[in-house]
């Protein structure tokens, strides 16, 4: 895990994880048909954040995988590491972004439609674990770069063409 | 192949081979389209972390004008051609004979997208022609796609297939300038070839290196 600690901003990259606490707000930048999952517990303010890549780990085809790449396993994972910060599962919810398809042109490929299907398998995954989704903001064909604040609650998402918008 | 382990400083060698040659028809084919001078860096061969690549063209989050296209054939793989947007700009404007062109400011002009993906379509033409006659390898390219946006979101495509054998990327990276007038004007763009992880065998093959 590589943490950057600037301005009290957590920054979470490509397949990683990360917890925060208030004051410190999370983030994941230049989320494409990656998805951003972000599990948080509004009465102990403690927030999860995972940039997911893939929507399987039977996917890997590695000996040892890093579970945050992974929507299946890095939902857990996140959960798992919320859980050592003291957080009660029954009162985690989930806010996600991302799942962009960020090029429209046609090839056989799954690989193409990764974004939509990062989506389903993130949902998938909270709700096998009962973590209710309270907002999202996926799909579509725009980078999105998401901030949250467990003080508030509040993801942020910010596009390039779309604005910034509190969700 | 686990490539991780067994790519040499040979191996990377090759691939810089490869890149040079692809890039240097690239550059000169966009010289001939601008009627400009077009200056490339010999290219970059690296393995890098994801979140390593994305420091590659200025960072995540840094927008910038992207044309991605896969190679399928004998050997496959991602191919992106990353401008930052005022050099777009540039070279679409004089494309096009309008000053106005935006890629900042959209809906854009249909012309002035699809002068870029014509430019896109020729460069990297160019560059993986260059690659086949090299290789001997039959290898076609998609119809590329064209995007505006954060870097991170567009090359993260780039890194699916990867994704799925490593968390490292091996990436042949040419920057290409543009004659400049003063200094503030030096931006530059890049090729980025993302072979697959099964292609790199392929590649080594056909140039009768070993791979084992």
């Amino acid at each position: 895990m590589i943490l950057t600690n600037t301005n009290d901003v957590v920054k979470v990259g490509i397949a990683q994880m990360d917890v925060v606490k208030v004051p410190r707000t999370i983030r994941t930048s230049g989320l494409g048909s990656c998805v951003g999952v972000v599990i948080y517990d509004e009465s102990k303010k403690i927030a999860g954040m995972v940039h997911v890549m893939l929507p399987d780990s039977s996917l890997s085809r590695t000996e040892t995988i890093n579970v945050a790449k992974f929507a299946d396993t890095g939902v857990n994972a996140l959960v798992d590491m919320l859980k050592r910060e003291g957080v009660q599962s029954f009162k985690l919810k989930a806010k996600i972004a991302g799942g962009a398809q960020m090029f429209q042109f046609t090839s056989d490929k799954d690989s193409m439609r990764i974004g939509p299907r990062n989506v389903e398998a993130v949902k998938a995954q909270l709700k096998k674990l009962n973590i209710p989704i309270v907002a999202e903001d996926t799909g579509g064909n725009s980078g999105r770069t998401i901030e949250f604040n467990p003080d508030t609650n509040k993801l942020n998402v910010r596009t390039v063409n779309q604005g910034v918008s509190d969700i | 192949m686990n490539f991780n382990e067994k790519i040499t400083l040979l191996h990377l060698d090759v691939l810089k081979e490869i890149g040079n040659i692809g890039a240097a028809h690239a550059a000169t084919a966009l010289s001939d389209l601008l009627q400009k001078k077009i200056d490339m860096r010999v290219p970059d061969v690296k393995m890098v972390s994801f979140n390593e690549m994305m420091e590659l063209a200025g960072g995540s989050e840094n927008v910038v004008v992207g044309i991605f296209l896969r190679i399928e054939g004998d050997a496959e793989g991602s191919m992106f051609f990353v401008l930052p947007v005022e050099q777009a700009n540039r070279f679409i404007r004089r494309l096009i004979r309008d000053e106005s062109f935006d890629f900042n400011k959209p809906p854009c002009s249909e012309l002035g997208l699809s002068a870029m993906q014509e430019m896109g379509n020729i460069l990297s033409g160019s560059y993986l022609s260059a690659l086949s006659d090299f290789t001997g390898l039959k290898i076609y390219p998609t119809v590329p796609g064209l995007s505006i946006d954060m870097f991170g979101a567009i090359i993260s495509i780039g890194l699916i297939e990867l994704s799925q054998v490593s968390d490292t990327v091996i990436v042949i990276n040419t920057s290409i300038y543009e004659e400049v007038i003063s200094d503030d004007e030096a931006v530059k763009g890049h090729f980025f070839l993302l072979p697959d992880p099964d292609s790199f065998e392929s590649i080594f093959k056909a140039l009768g290196v070993p791979t084992t």
